[in-house]
């Protein structure tokens, strides 16, 4: 028995181990890059264009192109999730085509970020002569975070209570106004999650990007959706594999920018949604 | 005569509702298209045995030469080398967090996972390279550090938020009785949890490492940073290799529009894409089973 009881103990710790290793791991990133990011940090840093081949000067175009990339990546994933959501919850019958559309959503997901990439370049860029453009990058991004928005406001139209569609119904309103007008504004923090949670992926993806949108440099801020645009995580690539000795805090800070940006959007939309769980939890 | 246009009104919100809801259906569909139609040229000049068997990938080179094999290898070792290390790392932590933390503990663990999920590629490419390259490099004495084994270590981790999450739910899954009968029998803890819990939970273990699995394959900034991307046969971790990800990256940029290369890149796309597909599916009918219990 006394053995027995050394194994369990054995294997108790050997199971915390392994997961403080993994939980080291993240957090020594983190910290690490802090710690070395925040050096770089500074007003000309944010704000400056680069100059003298990425050697000195700002990283302020990247982040400009990056901001734009999530705006209009959520322009255009946010109302075809939403309604596909729609169809799935409130519209879809429970058959085999459905489950087949859920299926494909999940394989959506599975799609490898490259492969997106080269979709974008091949239907996009060239096939419907968008050109590389913050237009191309956009929807090359937006296909990629559909799968988050579509599950996520899926989740909350389930969490609607059906006794909120019948008065509805009952009132006299047609399926299509008790959708807009009852079930969605209900299910707002869900749908306000996954586009939150999307944006900052978004934010962060590298491989989409490089051949729809984004640029080595650019003369100066892009003006319309026509025009190619400089991105974080691009930047990154770049002073990381590309340019020769670039100033090493340069790196750092850029790697810097593009994490917190990134981890701002998805613990904002972590947040709401421990909220709103813990709020069902009150109701029921 | 408001009726009918009711009708007609409601007709088009359904039509519009619907063509929203098969948007993922319509999208995998014109992927499909455009690998198969941007790759056509090179399927049609290249010799398709030449491509699959082919053990040279040197499309500068004349004649160019567009072997599979190479690529393929390449990636094959990085995610055997990935699901090595993620395998234990993910399966431990997971039967940690869902069977033996304190619930106080396991509200702090999950929250840190998570945010692992959403750190970008990029980044840990650029950690990989300041701080596991190097080390590779001085602790088994190469050249250079640029190998298979930095992208499997990083891709490892990369896929834990998948494996230890899913893992995790389908551990929880397993029903309390379980645990009850078997403490009953007199069994310890740990041995409930390993003789009873995680055989009832393992096609959902199984499920959440073809998830992983898929999430390693597919990965491409953090290979293309840390595998010193040489396209030569190799069977060690300890080698440069080059995995079809980091091939399109980072030879599509240089190829000129509706060339032999340029096709040839959609064609390994297409490999790929083909090749995620199958593990998702895979994944789906173990996740199904799940669900079904």
């Amino acid at each position: 028995m006394k053995k027995r009881y050394a194994t369990q103990k054995f294997f108790y710790i050997l199971l915390l181990i392994i997961t403080m290793i993994v939980v080291a791991f993240v957090l020594g990133i983190i910290f690490y890059l802090v710690f070395k990011g925040a050096r770089a940090i500074s007003w000309n840093f944010i704000f400056k264009f680069p100059s003298n081949g990425m050697r000195e000067g700002g990283i302020l175009p990247a982040i400009i192109g990056t901001i734009y990339l999530m705006v209009g990546t959520i322009i255009f994933a946010l109302p075809i999730g939403i309604f596909a959501a729609v169809y799935l919850n409130e519209y879809a019958a429970r058959n085999k085509f459905t489950r087949i559309v859920r299926l494909s959503i999940v394989n959506m997901a599975g799609v490898p970020s490259i492969v997106y990439g080269l979709f974008g370049l091949g239907f996009f860029v060239l096939f419907l002569r968008l050109g590389k453009s913050i237009l191309s990058g956009s929807l090359t991004l937006a296909l990629m975070v559909l799968p988050i928005i579509i599950t996520s406001t899926e989740e909350a139209l389930k969490a609607v209570p059906d006794t909120l569609r019948h008065a509805s119904l009952a009132l006299g309103a047609s399926k299509w106004q008790t959708v807009l007008k009852v079930v969605l504004p209900q299910a707002l923090p869900g749908i306000i999650t996954g586009s939150v949670i999307g944006i900052g992926r978004a934010a962060g993806e590298t491989a989409p990007i490089i051949f729809t949108v984004a640029v080595f440099s650019t003369p100066g801020l892009p003006k319309s959706i026509f025009d190619q645009a400089m991105a974080l995580p691009y930047h990154l690539y770049i002073l990381a594999t590309q340019v020769t000795n670039p100033p090493k805090d340069f790196q750092w800070g850029t790697a810097l920018v593009l994490l917190v940006l990134v981890l701002f959007f998805s613990v904002t939309g972590s947040i709401i949604r421990v909220r709103q769980r813990l709020k069902k939890k009150e109701t029921t | 005569m408001k009726l009918p246009y009711r009708k007609f009104k409601s007709f088009l919100i359904t039509r519009f509702v619907f063509f929203n809801g098969i948007i993922s259906i319509i999208v995998l569909t014109l992927i499909l298209i455009f690998l198969v139609y941007n790759s056509f040229k090179f399927f049609a000049e290249y010799p398709f045995f030449q491509f699959l068997t082919g053990t040279r990938w040197a499309p500068t080179s004349t004649p160019e030469k567009f072997g599979l094999v190479p690529l393929l290898l390449g990636s094959t070792l990085v995610t055997v080398g990935a699901i090595l290390i993620a395998l234990p790392l993910g399966v431990g932590a997971a039967i940690y967090i869902g069977e033996l933390a304190p619930r106080a503990l396991r509200e702090i663990l999950k929250p840190i996972i998570e945010v692992l999920a959403t750190i970008p590629s990029v980044v840990i490419g650029f950690i990989g390279i300041q701080l596991i390259v190097p080390l590779i490099k001085s602790s088994f004495k190469l050249p250079i550090g640029l190998t298979a084994l930095a992208g499997s270590i990083m891709l490892a981790f990369m896929s834990l938020p998948t494996i230890i999450s899913i893992s995790e739910d389908a551990i929880n899954a397993v029903p309390v009785k379980y645990r009850h009968a078997s403490l009953a029998l007199g069994a310890t803890k740990w041995e409930t949890t390993y003789k009873v819990v995680v055989p009832a939970a393992s096609s959902g273990i199984v499920a959440s490492i073809m998830l992983g699995l898929g999430r390693i394959v597919g990965e491409t900034m953090t290979v293309l940073m840390l595998t010193g991307n040489s396209p030569r046969i190799v069977f060690s971790l300890l080698q440069p290799v080059r995995t079809i990800t980091a091939t399109i990256a980072a030879e599509l940029g240089e190829t000129v529009q509706g060339g032999l290369h340029f096709s040839s890149l959609f064609a390994i796309g297409l490999v790929l894409f083909l090749i995620t597909f199958l593990i998702n599916l895979i994944a789906d009918r173990f996740m199904g089973r799940i669900k079904n219990n």
